[in-house]
């Protein structure tokens, strides 16, 4: 099409220009009264500019607040759920659609039914079964009487599998790959199997390579998932130190009655937005791609 | 070997293999980890909802739907569920419509595309809870720039005291972290309205305004559908992070959403009955929502077995 249309091009820039700048401006105020001291932010007007304090409230940050520690558990999380979920799907997802075995509709439909309820809401029994996985043993031992059974204690608190294993528990990503898998031509498992390959190998050489761009797209979507996660790490650890950046964050939130110290709080807080945004911004192209798939 | 008997069962591949220890083995952990984090609790909420059990954990009654009855007559819940009503649909529409305009403006033009669309994507990368605490900061009426120019313009902002200003927060924040994934949908969505129909328009004269209202709208409703589902479910159950990180359900219960009733009704007031009983209700809803979204995404998407 060969069409002119000046003033809609401007207003559209001009539309565009506003969005950006509502997304950028309140990263761009943490990052300035993160580089502020005490006295500078309870000026009024607060400064538009960043004062020279950053690297010393990062340290302040660090080292007090011991805030590494927590973006260590953070990154520790965030990698388990990554690539536990996706070892876990994918090869469910090779067994649900390229075998035909006993119970295979059922165990289609088991792992289909745990897309509809997120974890918001059976939060207390989850956190029950976290706190003692023996628990289904307990009450089958108090069932049938069996004295050994009713009294095994695994509790996942402050631990780094309780904190995975529940939110590798859906199946979104499993979902993902049977689908993927249907577009694969039969002819490639055919030849395969002329070639006499057995079901891993084909697994592992045909199928894991083709599916490289999916992993990669859903890998940066669970990575952010796992980064961001609040609910489950703020129920689960009651040791300070086995927290994650976010619960971190909430912590140092200025309360009534203290000195507020909102320049370390902004300080903490852009330190623990800068690994996921570096995420989107470099693998921005995989990562749309995973998004727009993975919602459908 | 299945290839050759010719029948084709559905969601299995026709080239397929016979063997079933493999696959047993390929779907254990799966399977084992939902059902000690997923099934067990469900069914575990199903059931706690019709007991009585006190704060200690000693003793559990069963009272069959007492809980229920004690929730529906609690005018706490009432006005906890309308604030959440009102919280999910400001919400959406304020998500949906900014989310529209910023796709049709970056569909409208041709330069500058990428970057608007990076920087529009920023905030799928940041913690809900980082952008409540983000707002809060910025709408904080003793330090907060915004809060300031506000008050410069003579409004007496204070979320802290005043409920809608609470509210208002809340929205935002929810909104804000939200409108890039909308956005990124309606954008794929819009790439795929055919070419030649927007063309054939064109030489009709349409205007872009008017073959965006009258051919691309129409073409994505599936889409905005499904967005419109997408949000509710957000609303519903992923905003406690920003609830909790902001106002903490208050001033006096003003931002007190379903999901953070359940919490704090969970693990602060250990009010297990009541707030097992809130988890079924929400469950209800959720399932709601998934077969909601599955109507809209089915057109694309084949789920059946």
């Amino acid at each position: 099409m060969n069409e002119r249309t000046p003033v809609i091009d401007a207003v559209c820039h001009l539309i565009l220009l506003v969005g950006a700048a509502l997304v950028c401006l309140p990263i761009y105020f943490v990052f300035v009264t993160g580089s502020l001291t005490q006295q500078e932010i309870m000026r009024v007007p607060m400064p538009w500019l960043p004062g020279s304090q950053f690297l010393a409230n990062m340290q302040t940050v660090l080292g007090t607040a011991d805030f590494g520690r927590l973006l260590l558990n953070s990154f520790i999380i965030a990698t388990g759920i990554t690539v536990g979920k996706l070892a876990v799907s994918v090869i469910a997802a090779f067994a649900v659609t390229y075998f035909r075995f006993p119970f295979r509709i059922t165990a289609f439909w088991l792992i289909f039914m745990s897309l509809m309820l997120p974890i918001e809401v059976r939060i207390v029994p989850t956190y029950e079964s976290a706190a003692n996985v023996a628990l289904p043993l307990n009450i089958l031992g108090s069932w049938l009487g069996i004295k050994a059974l009713v009294d095994l204690d695994w509790n996942l608190v402050n631990t780094y599998s309780g904190l995975i294993l529940p939110l590798i528990a859906s199946a979104t990503a499993t979902f993902l790959f049977r689908q993927f898998f249907l577009t694969i031509p039969d002819e490639l498992c055919e030849a395969a199997r002329i070639d006499g390959a057995t079901p891993w190998q084909f697994f592992r050489l045909v199928l894991l390579p083709l599916s490289r761009s999916n992993i990669v797209a859903l890998a940066i979507i669970l990575f952010l998932m796992g980064w961001n996660q609040y609910l489950w790490p703020l129920l689960l650890t009651t040791d300070p130190a086995m927290a994650n950046a976010v619960i971190g964050l909430k912590k140092l939130m200025p309360q009534s009655d203290s000195l507020p110290t909102w320049h370390l709080l902004m300080n903490a807080a852009f330190l623990t937005m800068l690994p996921p945004t570096l995420v989107i911004l470099i693998l921005q192209r995989w990562f749309v791609k995973g998004l727009v798939d993975s919602g459908k | 070997m299945g290839a050759s008997d010719g029948q084709s069962e559905s969601g299995l591949k026709r080239a397929h293999f016979r063997e079933w220890r493999l696959p047993f083995w390929l779907l254990a952990p799966q399977l084992f980890i939902l059902l000690l984090f997923f099934f067990i609790p469900s069914i575990r909420a199903l059931i706690q909802a019709f007991q009585l059990t006190d704060p200690f954990g000693a003793t559990t009654q069963w009272v069959g739907f007492q809980n229920f009855e004690r929730l529906f007559r609690s005018n706490v819940y009432w006005s906890s569920a309308q604030v959440t009503l009102i919280f999910t649909i400001a919400q959406n529409v304020l998500t949906l419509s900014l989310a529209l305009l910023l796709a049709f403006a970056s569909n409208h033009i041709l330069r500058g595309r990428g970057a608007y669309r990076t920087v529009l994507l920023l905030p799928y990368a940041i913690a809900p809870a980082i952008a409540g605490i983000m707002l809060a900061f910025l709408f904080n009426p003793r330090v907060g720039p915004v809060a300031q120019m506000l008050q410069g313009l003579r409004l007496d902002w204070d979320p802290n005291r005043n409920s809608w200003h609470a509210l208002a927060l809340v929205v935002m924040a929810a909104s804000w972290k939200h409108i890039c994934y909308n956005y990124i949908f309606l954008v794929a969505a819009l790439m795929s309205v055919p070419q030649s129909i927007l063309e054939s328009a064109y030489l009709d004269g349409a205007g872009p305004i008017q073959r965006f209202l009258r051919i691309s709208l129409p073409m994505i409703a599936p889409t905005l559908f499904f967005l419109i589902v997408i949000n509710f479910v957000y609303g519903l159950f992923e905003t406690f992070a920003i609830v909790d990180a902001t106002t903490r359900g208050g001033p006096a219960g003003a931002t007190s959403i379903l999901v953070y009733k359940v919490y704090q009704d969970g693990f602060v007031t250990l009010d297990l009955g009541s707030s097992a009983a809130q988890s079924v209700v929400l469950m209800a809803l959720a399932l709601l929502l998934t077969f909601a979204q599955f109507r809209f995404v089915e057109r694309r998407v084949n789920y059946s077995v």
